[in-house]
């Protein structure tokens, strides 16, 4: 079947959506066509793509306006009429077509400090039992689609990226802060630099995550209780008013 | 021209590629004080590394104390059919406990035992349960470790950056020209060593498990500046790909599955593997259900499945069944995990393989077998190197990881790829590191190298009327798929061989009448120089090996021959084209050959190698 796509089309100083049409085949995703018309009929369309399989978020894009990874989403959602219009991530300027500028992320990830384990004596290893790191693990799936980047109100609607890291590094600190080895204290980055204020728990992020972690609950939400322990808890106050602040 | 005018970028090392061992490699370079560089195709953290399911190998001995590096290195060079390079495999079995231990100490998090340690999984071709895992996502987790480590090591990190070709200076490294996708602009590095990670050339097959990034760069580059490729005819067809729908046909299914008790059936609910178990592993493979059954159970006394079998092994029976009529309904065969394991279970263990079949072929592997097959997965063959430095014959010039040849023989075991990674991604920056310290002169770049690799880019920009680029790229895959496939013939290479040829013409005339911003269609065109050296030179190679060997086969050559286990064949680059020589392998130490050829009661038993 012969089917119509809109794709934007465009750079930094505009574009707007033209329409492409290709034969689907039996389970294709939309990436697929994705690749189909490029190379038929648009050998130079800008997408990023590499694993195909969902594993390395390579190919988030705007799908009908939702944030999708285009390789996990099967043309057998749509119906057969139904129009489909493809765009970049909202959230970050656009390169080329479906590609967006996502470098502000990979400049937060630099700002967070890195793992900082307990020394091990000499010969020993590391021991951690399983139930210890399941929680981490969950946020250490993430394949840096940038999804929940590109649908936080914060970064999208307010561009506040100045202000607030976005979910993608909430959990990312999320991970090193419940590291049971972990020594560092990033509590105070958590809620200065990094905004964890900001998050308005409205969960569009968990929403959007291809990966399905529980962005929110499992991350974002313990991070503010941690600062909330640490910077408005009475007894602690009246504590640090007395004896000073504890390092 | 005079590349005063063009961007140029100076570093000590320049590491091409940012999989597992590229990153391996500039964090080693960095640690030492150089100037280092990476460049990456793809974005941070995207490479191919980031694909790998099952698990890093190496003999912690966790989950079973009688594992240590001998049995390791037995293993792989049994796994490789003998013809790995000693060293390597030697240097790759007693690092790989360090490297994966000190990836813990950079934050990865893997599953861990009853008693807390790294939990290790069974693969096929390994003693005992080896490969230390997350899930099904272990190579996610090694690249973001590295990748969250190596941002804070001072390494200049160049994204979305590809390499064009090498330029050298009296025969040695001085430079690489390269250009940015963001802005099509070029960009020439000039730099004392260049460390090549490039990868493999699995694009080159239609059916296959590899991204558009695995156009063989490093092989072709490297064979221009007058490097020697190494066991190019050794290509590995991993055994279980996904058969369906057309459009996922290749995309991976974990050796996992079979590690975790997952079994193969063909249409009629036969255990098939059973049937082939080959002559060297049958003292140590189970005979009957019963004895696998016990194995999966945690019987120590019971030997393995013959689903654990080698990855060429169990390849070539899949074909075989498919061929003789009792394959599943799209060409395949049947992975069953569903009958062996609860449903929680392989959730847990295999938790992006079950989201896989859910979410593109709308299986449910809890309840329903998969239909899998071959899928061209991984080349053995790669640059020749040292194996104590990494270097190549081109002074300055290094490779590691896939694109390096020699390590894995003639078929690589599953697992020892990522432990490969980490392993010589360190030395080659050890090798480079001793280069960089020694050298004496000072390297130049000339304009007219510079120059001519710049006009034979933009070229393709500046040709109105031309071929296709994508439409050329199927038709050299479909030449690799039907003439150098699994199973090969002597007629049917030489006549793969000569339409290669003829695809060079096509290769030739590519055009991208485009910009050159982020032009995917120019970005195919210039992969195409470099994937159409890869299969010329796997072609080439599986034409002169005159046997059956590991993942090589040759229906006209049936069986592994005394005399292929005496040579390596070499791939170099003359004024007349392509040659291909055989060159005598040397005898391995006395120390290796007792570990490698011992009995496993004797191994164990401590009588050998202590």
């Amino acid at each position: 079947m012969e089917r119509n796509f809109e794709i934007w089309r465009g750079n930094v100083e505009g574009g707007d959506l033209k329409t492409y049409s290709t034969k689907l085949e039996q389970g294709m995703v939309v990436l697929d066509a994705i690749l189909r018309i490029q190379t038929e009929s648009a050998n130079d369309l800008a997408v990023r793509w590499n694993c195909k399989a969902g594993k390395c978020g390579s190919c988030a894009m705007e799908i009908n306006g939702k944030p999708k990874l285009a390789c996990m989403t099967r043309m057998n959602e749509f119906t057969d009429d139904e129009p489909i219009n493809i765009k970049p991530m909202h959230a970050f300027p656009v390169i080329k077509d479906l590609v967006s500028d996502v470098s502000w992320n990979y400049e937060q990830n630099k700002k967070i400090k890195p793992f900082n384990p307990s020394k091990l004596p000499e010969g020993s290893k590391m021991v951690m039992y399983q139930q210890d790191v399941e929680r981490i693990q969950e946020f250490r799936k993430c394949i840096e689609c940038f999804l929940c980047q590109d649908v936080c109100h914060v970064l999208r609607d307010q561009d506040k990226k100045d202000k607030f890291v976005g979910p993608k590094f909430m959990i990312r600190l999320a991970s090193l802060e419940m590291h049971p080895l972990d020594k560092e204290d990033r509590i105070p980055a958590i809620k200065e630099e990094f905004g964890s204020g900001m998050c308005n728990i409205t969960r569009c992020c968990t929403d959007v995550c291809p990966e399905n972690i529980s962005i929110t609950d499992n991350g974002i939400i313990p991070l503010k209780e941690r600062v909330v322990d640490r910077y408005y808890d009475p007894v602690l106050w009246v504590y640090d008013k007395i004896f000073g602040k504890k390092k | 021209m005079d590349y005063s005018d063009m961007q140029t970028i100076e570093h000590d090392v320049l590491v091409v590629g940012a999989g597992g061992a590229g990153i391996r490699a500039a964090i080693e370079c960095a640690s030492q004080g150089l100037s280092t560089g990476m460049i990456s195709k793809s974005l941070l953290g995207k490479a191919h590394t980031v694909m790998a399911e099952g698990g890093v190998a190496a003999s912690l001995g966790n989950s079973d104390p009688r594992d240590n590096w001998k049995v390791h290195f037995r293993d792989t060079m049994r796994g490789g059919k003998f013809l790995n390079q000693w060293r390597m495999a030697e240097l790759h079995a007693k690092n790989a406990a360090a490297r994966v231990t000190e990836l813990e100490e950079w934050g990865a998090v893997f599953d861990r035992t009853d008693k807390g340690l790294i939990s290790q999984r069974n693969f096929g071709g390994h003693r005992y349960p080896r490969l230390a895992h997350v899930g099904d996502r272990t190579g996610l987790e090694i690249i973001r470790t590295l990748q969250d480590f190596c941002i804070h090591q001072g390494i200049s990190i160049h994204q979305e950056c590809t390499g064009l070709d090498l330029v050298t200076d009296n025969g040695k490294i001085s430079g690489m020209v390269a250009y940015w996708r963001e802005t099509g602009r070029f960009v020439l590095f000039k730099t004392k060593a260049v460390i090549f990670a490039t990868g493999g050339g699995g694009k080159a097959w239609k059916i296959t498990s590899n991204s558009w990034e695995y156009t063989g760069d490093g092989l072709g580059m490297a064979y221009r500046a007058g490097a020697e490729l190494i066991d190019m005819e050794f290509t590995q067809f991993h055994p279980t790909g996904m058969v369906w729908p057309p459009s996922v046909k290749g995309i991976l299914v974990t050796e996992g599955v079979r590690g975790d008790g997952g079994i193969l059936l063909n249409n009629r609910g036969e255990r098939f593997m059973f049937n082939y178990i080959p002559e060297k592993f049958i003292s140590e493979t189970a005979d009957t259900e019963e004895e696998a059954g016990r194995w999966l159970d945690g019987d120590k006394e019971a030997r393995r499945p013959p689903e654990l079998l080698t990855r060429d092994v169990v390849a070539r029976a899949i074909k075989t069944e498919v061929e003789a009529g009792r394959g599943s309904p799209n060409g395949g065969v049947f992975l069953d995990i569903a009958s062996r394991r609860p449903a929680d279970f392989i959730k847990r263990k295999l938790p992006s393989m079950y989201h896989q079949f859910k979410e593109l072929a709308e299986i449910d592997i809890t309840k329903t077998p998969m239909e899998v097959g071959p899928t061209l997965h991984y080349f053995m063959g790669g640059i020749r190197v040292d194996s104590d430095s990494q270097q190549t014959n081109v002074p300055g010039l290094f490779a590691c990881g896939e694109c390096a040849g020699g390590m894995h023989g003639a078929n690589r075991l599953g697992g020892n790829s990522l432990s490969d990674l980490l392993v010589f991604g360190k030395i080659a920056g050890e090798g480079a590191i001793n280069y960089v310290k020694n050298l004496q002169n000072k390297l130049n770049c000339s304009n007219d190298d510079v120059a001519k690799i710049i006009r034979g880019a933009t070229d393709i920009l500046n040709r109105e009327n031309g071929e296709n680029p994508y439409l050329v790229h199927e038709k050299l895959q479909d030449i690799m798929q039907s003439k150098v496939g699994i199973v090969r013939e002597g007629d049917e290479l030489k006549e793969g061989i000569e339409n290669l040829q003829a695809i060079k013409n096509d290769i030739a005339n590519v055009s991208s009448p485009a910009s050159a911003q982020y032009n995917p269609g120019w970005n195919e065109a210039l992969d195409l120089k470099n994937l159409i050296v890869a299969s010329e030179a796997v072609a080439t190679g599986a034409l002169i090996r005159e046997e059956s060997r590991g993942a090589h086969t040759r229906i006209d050559f049936e069986g592994e021959r005394e005399e292929g286990l005496t040579y390596n064949i070499v791939i170099r680059k003359t004024d007349a084209g392509m040659v291909a020589e055989k060159i005598p392998r040397e005898d391995p130490p006395k120390a290796l050959s007792d570990i490698a050829f011992a009995s496993l009661e004797d191994l164990e038993g401590g009588k050998i190698g202590a």
